[in-house]
Order: C-alpha cells, then sequence, then structure tokens
C-alpha cells in the first residue's frame, strides 16, 4: 500500500484568498452579518410599535375628560358651602325646599327623611336635585394637548358644564354591576363570570388533558389485555388504534377553530345534555336559568377546545424528562406507574402547569364559542352556582364597543384594561409557579 | 394469572450467579446478538469486551430486562437465574431489577437530595421500617460506595451537585441500597477522568466479596485490571449480529487467547 503523492490543493481547484484578500474578504462578510442583524433589530422595533400602539390606544379611551352638568349647582343649594360640611337638618331642609311634594312623599315613604343619615341624603340631592350628567367625553388625547379648543366648544354649547379629569377604570368599575347608564356601569358581573369560568376549566381540562397526556406518552405502546389470546389481542389492537388516532390529530384538533367548538358546545351541553347542564336534574334550578346556557355549559365548551393544548404541552413536559431518569427509577425495581408518579410527574410538572396555564389564559380571551353556548349579553345579577347564567369579560367589551356612545367605548378601554391584568396576572403566575418548582427541584 | 416468584431459598449447584443460554437478542427484525451462551460466576468480576456495535449493551441488558422498555426489542433464549429463567412469560420484569441491579454509561442521580437517591429505591420496593432506620440504610449504601465520608454532611444536597465520579458512586449506592444479588455496569467509566476511574475499580473489588459483578468497558487496561473472567464478543461480518468469540478466565483470555481474533482485537490491530 503506497500514498498518493500529495497535489497541491489550489492548483487542482479554484483558489482560497491570500494574505490582504482574507482581510477584506472577512470584513465584507461581516457587513452582511451586520446588515442582517440591523434588519432583524427592525422586525423587533415593528413589534415593540405595535405593543405601544395597542397599550396607548386603549389607555386613551379608558381615561381622559369629561364634561358634567349640572342641574342646579351646590352653591347656588347651600349658600356656597359643601354638602359635606352640612348637618343631618340641614340637608332634610335642603331636600324639602327643592322637591316637590309627590317625590318627598315617596322617599319618606322608603324611610322616613328624619331617620336617614348624612351619606344617604347627600346620595338621594345629588340624584334627584343636582343630576349630574356628562354632556360630553373626550378621549386622553384631547384632554391633554386640545384643551383650549374643547374649552371653546364646551363654552358654547354647555355653558354651564364643568370639564373634569375621568379614569373609566376605577374601584367602582370593578365592582358595579353591568348598567345601562355607563357612568354607573361597572364589569362586576363580567368579572365574577370570566373568573368562574377560569376556575372551572382548569379544574376540567387539567386532569383530563394530564392524564391523556400521561398515557399517550407512556402507556400508548403498552398491551392491556393478554396478547396470548385472540380475545385480548383484539382489545389491544382497537385501543391501539384509537390511541393513535387521537395522538396522530392532536394538533389538527387544537386548530379548529374557536366557533366551531362553540358550536359543539351548544350541540352538545346546552341541547342535549340540558337536563344535567341547567341543574334540573341535580334539583338546582336556579329559575334564573331556562336552560343549560350555564356556566358550566361555558367551561366544558371551553375544556373542549384547550383540551388539545393542554395535551400537547403536557406531552412536551412529559418528554422533555430524560430517559435515563425512567431507567434509574425501573432499573431499581419501580414499576411503570411509581416511576411516572415519583419521577417523571415531579420533574414534568414546571411545564406542565406553565403550558396549562398560558392555554388557558388564551382561552379566556375567546369570546366566538361563548356567544354561540349563549352567555348573556345583558345580565346584573352575580353567578352564584355552576347552573348560573352568565357573561365574561370579553362578551361585555365586546357589546359595549358595539355601542354608539362614547361613553362606552370609554367604559370598553376600562373594560380591557382589566381582562388583560387579570391575564397578565395568570400568565405571570405560571411563570413564579415554573421557578418556584424548579427551584425545589435542584436545591 | 399466576405470578411466578424466584425463589429467595434456592442455593445453586451451579457456581454462576446468573447464565445464559443460546440467547438472540433482535431489536425489530435486526438481529442484534446470536447463539450467546456463557455464565457469569458468583462473587467475580465478569467484564464483555469487544468492538463498539458488538452488542454488549444489549446483552447486559438482556441479564435484567431492561431491553423490555425498548419498543421491538425482543430476547429468545435463557437466562437462568436462581433457577429461574428471566423470560418465563410468568416472571414480573419489575421483580428482576429488584435482584439484579443496573449502573449506567452516564451517572443518572435523580434531582432529589442524596439521602432521597438512595432511599427512592427501597421506598419504591415497599421497605418498612423507621426514619432512624432508614438513616441507617442510606449510611450503609453510602459507605458501600465509599462515598460517606465525601457526602456525611450535606446528604441534604441535591445528587445533581457533587462531581461526576461521586455521582456515580451514588448511583452504585442507590443500587446497593436494595441490596440486589448481581450488579450490572454499563461502561461506568467512560466519562470519568482516570482518578475517579481508579476508585471505582477498587469499589468493585471491594464490591466483589458481596455481589456478583457485570461490566461493560472498551478499556481493555481496566478488563485485564478489574476483572476476574472476560467475554469477548465481535460482530459476525456477514449478518452483522454480535456473537461470543471467546470466554475465560480474564487472564488467560489476556495472555493466552485460543482464537486468533481475541489476540488480534487485544493487541489493538482490530476494532
Ligand atoms: N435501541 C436500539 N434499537 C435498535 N437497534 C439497536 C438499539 N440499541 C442497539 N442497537 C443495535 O444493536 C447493535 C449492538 O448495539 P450495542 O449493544 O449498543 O453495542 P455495544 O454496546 O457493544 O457498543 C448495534 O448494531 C446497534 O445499532
Ligand atoms: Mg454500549
Amino acid at each position: 500500500m503506497s500514498a498518493e503523492p500529495l497535489t497541491p490543493l489550489s492548483a487542482s481547484t479554484g483558489r482560497l484568498p491570500q494574505g490582504e484578500e482574507v482581510k477584506q474578504n472577512v470584513a465584507s462578510r461581516q457587513q452582511r452579518g451586520k446588515l442582517w442583524q440591523a434588519s432583524l433589530l427592525f422586525s423587533v422595533f415593528v413589534g415593540l410599535l405595535v405593543l405601544l400602539l395597542l397599550a396607548w390606544n386603549i389607555v386613551n379611551d379608558a381615561f381622559g375628560g369629561i364634561a358634567v352638568q349640572e342641574a342646579v349647582e351646590v352653591e347656588a343649594l347651600t349658600g356656597g358651602r359643601e354638602l359635606e360640611e352640612l348637618a343631618q337638618p340641614e340637608l332634610v331642609a335642603i331636600l324639602e325646599e327643592n322637591l316637590r311634594s309627590r317625590v318627598l312623599g315617596n322617599l319618606n315613604r322608603e324611610q322616613p327623611l328624619a331617620e336617614r343619615d348624612a351619606e344617604n341624603l347627600i346620595e338621594v340631592i345629588l340624584f334627584e336635585i343636582i343630576k349630574p350628567e356628562v354632556v360630553a367625553t373626550f378621549s386622553l388625547y384631547d384632554y391633554l394637548f386640545n384643551r383650549a379648543e374643547i374649552e371653546a366648544q364646551l363654552a358654547q354649547d354647555f355653558p354651564r358644564a364643568e370639564l373634569e379629569f375621568k379614569s373609566w377604570l376605577r374601584w367602582d368599575f370593578i365592582v358595579n354591576p353591568m348598567s345601562s347608564n355607563p357612568i354607573f356601569a361597572g364589569v362586576r358581573t363580567a368579572l365574577l363570570g370570566t373568573l368562574w369560568l377560569l376556575v372551572l376549566t382548569i379544574l376540567i381540562s387539567f386532569p383530563l388533558g394530564l392524564g391523556a397526556a400521561i398515557y399517550l406518552e407512556e402507556y400508548q405502546s403498552d398491551k392491556i389485555f393478554d396478547e396470548r389470546k385472540p380475545v385480548g389481542r383484539f382489545f389491544n389492537r382497537v385501543i391501539e388504534r384509537s390511541t393513535s388516532i387521537i395522538s396522530t390529530n392532536i394538533y389538527n384538533l387544537s386548530g379548529v377553530p374557536s366557533i366551531i367548538y362553540g358550536m359543539l358546545g351548544l350541540a352538545i351541553f346546552v341541547r342535549a345534555l340540558e337536563a344535567f347542564t341547567s341543574g334540573s336534574f341535580f334539583g338546582a334550578n336556579e329559575g334564573t336559568t331556562a336552560n343549560g346556557r350555564t356556566i358550566i355549559s361555558a367551561a366544558l365548551t371551553m375544556s373542549l377546545l384547550v383540551l388539545p393544548v393542554v395535551i400537547i404541552s403536557s406531552q412536551e413536559a412529559i418528554k422533555a424528562v430524560p430517559s435515563t431518569l425512567r431507567q434509574a427509577s425501573l432499573g431499581l425495581g419501580a414499576t411503570k406507574w411509581q416511576t411516572i408518579w415519583k419521577i417523571v410527574l415531579p420533574n414534568a410538572l414546571p411545564g406542565i402547569l406553565t403550558g396549562t396555564i398560558l392555554a388557558i389564559s388564551r382561552a379566556i380571551g375567546e369570546t366566538a364559542p361563548l356567544i354561540v353556548v349563549g352567555a348573556s349579553t345583558f345580565i346584573v345579577t352575580d353567578p352564584t352556582s355552576i347552573f348560573s347564567k352568565f357573561t365574561v369579560l370579553p362578551i361585555q367589551i365586546y357589546n359595549w364597543t358595539s355601542r354608539p356612545q362614547d361613553e362606552f367605548r370609554a367604559i370598553a378601554a376600562a373594560a380591557i384594561i382589566t381582562l388583560l391584568i387579570l391575564l397578565l396576572s395568570l400568565n405571570a403566575t405560571a411563570i413564579l409557579l415554573r421557578n418556584y418548582l424548579r427551584s425545589r427541584r435542584v436545591s | 394469572m399466576a405470578m411466578k416468584a424466584i425463589d429467595p431459598q434456592y442455593t445453586a449447584d451451579s457456581k454462576y450467579a446468573l447464565e445464559v443460554r443460546n440467547v438472540d437478542i433482535y431489536y425489530s427484525a435486526f438481529r442484534a446478538v446470536k447463539n450467546c451462551s456463557f455464565g457469569m460466576e458468583r462473587n467475580k468480576i465478569t467484564a464483555l469486551i469487544g468492538p463498539s456495535g458488538c452488542g454488549k449493551s444489549t446483552v447486559l441488558r438482556s441479564l435484567n430486562r431492561m431491553n423490555d422498555l425498548i419498543a421491538g426489542a425482543r430476547t429468545e433464549g435463557e437466562v437462568l437465574y436462581r433457577g429461574q429463567n428471566l423470560y418465563d412469560p410468568d416472571i414480573d420484569a419489575v421483580q428482576v431489577r429488584r435482584s439484579i441491579g443496573m449502573v449506567f454509561q452516564k451517572a443518572n442521580p435523580f434531582p432529589k437530595s442524596i439521602y432521597d437517591n438512595i432511599a427512592y429505591g427501597p421506598r419504591v420496593n415497599g421497605w418498612k421500617g423507621s426514619k432512624a432506620e432508614m438513616d441507617e440504610l442510606v449510611e450503609r449504601a453510602l459507605r458501600g460506595a465509599v462515598l460517606w465520608d465525601e457526602v456525611k454532611d450535606d446528604l441534604k444536597k441535591s445528587g445533581l451537585a457533587i462531581s461526576g465520579g461521586q455521582q456515580q458512586r451514588l448511583c452504585i449506592a442507590r443500587a446497593l441500597a436494595v441490596e440486589p444479588e448481581v450488579i450490572l455496569m454499563d461502561e461506568p467509566c467512560s466519562a470519568l477522568d482516570p482518578i475517579s476511574t481508579l476508585k471505582i475499580e477498587e469499589l468493585m473489588f471491594e464490591l466483589r466479596q458481596r455481589y456478583s459483578i457485570v461490566i461493560v468497558t472498551h478499556n481493555m487496561q481496566q478488563a485485564a485490571r478489574a476483572s476476574d473472567n472476560t467475554v469477548f464478543f465481535l460482530m459476525d461480518k456477514e449478518d452483522r449480529a454480535g456473537q461470543i468469540v471467546e470466554y475465560g478466565p480474564t487472564e488467560q483470555i489476556f495472555q493466552s487467547p485460543k482464537d486468533e481474533r481475541t489476540e488480534q482485537y487485544i493487541s489493538g490491530r482490530f476494532g
């Protein structure tokens, strides 16, 4: 065996840059990289810009100015003092002077004026005599930067109106129920509905999704029945087929448009299973509930919607547990279930929880399927059980944005902020939980 | 279905802790190992050597039915332990692995404390006893793996927070804690530095007094230094199935091999 004589490489093929060329060549390659880097940065900035615009758009509506006009000015009633400074009998006197006797009679019948406390009397005075009314609403931008114009226009149209700063997002907004008057309307009912829906959806989809994921990842290839008997073989085949249908279609299921899940929910939970979802089967019919359009129907529908994603993310988390850990456990004589329970799940848990929470928080912003399964658009009663009628924040927002008045647009923006805060805190919980579980594992 | 049990009272006349008879191992249609027959003597170290891909790990895994975990893997023939064929359909693999422990190529402690790493095996196997007794068991296992002095002050530390060599000894200690009879080791030192390797080899000599050990190694010196018997595997060029070329006392294999191929491999001219 003799080696072939070495031919110089550059003689046979092209040639590599030499000497001074190397420097130029490297410089030009680096420059190309820099160019790409700059264009990537541009994409990031576009994203950032969109985010800022979105935030500004919401804030611009949720805060701003209102022009309030009072039927009677406080000073005129009290002779220059504030209502809060007056004693109870003085307040009663104001009411008696300014209200017609029929209205007074009505009030006295509810509760005699003399027995009411000052706070209550001030409220009545505001409501019956002063009657503050929002005559115009301005966005934050206009309020801050077009003040002169606004004031000029107000002076012309509503000479008695006063311009005030208004935050539509405020504590009252959170705790007030729905109202047809945007000044008094709040998101209480919708927020409670969303919270109910959230908790129920987690309770339903988490165990189901995790269970399915464990089976698909750990047991799918196992034979449950005795392979040596024909019947056992047959059932093993059936199980194998059905689980493989699920596992191959799970990604498709997660891509099905949400409204289709809504229609499924309508057909199954609202209609077919009405006896159960309305609560009448359990003797829990609330009277307000005419049929199956209840929180539980919505939660079941939402669970169907998020189930594929919960399964997929749980599967990913389970897959990510190193198989060497499984082998170590099995090699010590642990059973498969012991290995899953004591090794696989604790290690997969952070991933499973994050995946699930993110999937569900995504779904909580869904509107379409809930409209289909019949969330109410106008209710004022708090949901009290899983069989209650309900509405949720996204539907409330949708409802308000479709009204023509500026005030509704403003409270819709405030409701959007409420929803976003809820979702962001959910996501933050997911991250904190994951970090906590991780840190506990490797200490 | 009546589950057969491995008889704990069984005292073999056989000198072998484990014996492989006419074993063929398949991965789906591919026969990775053929016609394998050899015995592993009690309280001895048996080394499996041979070029990479000749089926050493496959054979080792068949000894405690770890191959069952690989989809499509199938073993034909018999592996005898206490007079019982481990591949009898009525023998549960879980029962097998409790008595025939395994240490893997790459140290794989659980992401738990050192203490819990050791206690895991006994706990899953239904151990009953007080906290003090468990403490004692943990200490015994760690002493058995010559790790006690190094970690006794931080048993709460994660099993992942110690050096690679210590991790591998932790894995050995973990295996000892379920009181196995045979310990299988698949290239346990291949990821370790020479000093840690030496420690593990010394440890194997210690362990030999109470356990029977089977070790796969690609390191000739290690096999020559640290084993009593050696089994030499080679791949059949035609069907690519691994088979045994020669097996016997390590001294004889290394000093006067009967087969020409063994000689070539050992002197480094091959594989
Ligand atoms: N899980 C597996 N699936 C399919 N083939 C495998 C698997 N493990 C090993 N093999 C094949 O079996 C043969 C023997 O492998 P192995 O036992 O790992 O050899 P060694 O440990 O001697 O290097 C090789 O041809 C390898 O490709
Ligand atoms: Mg190997």
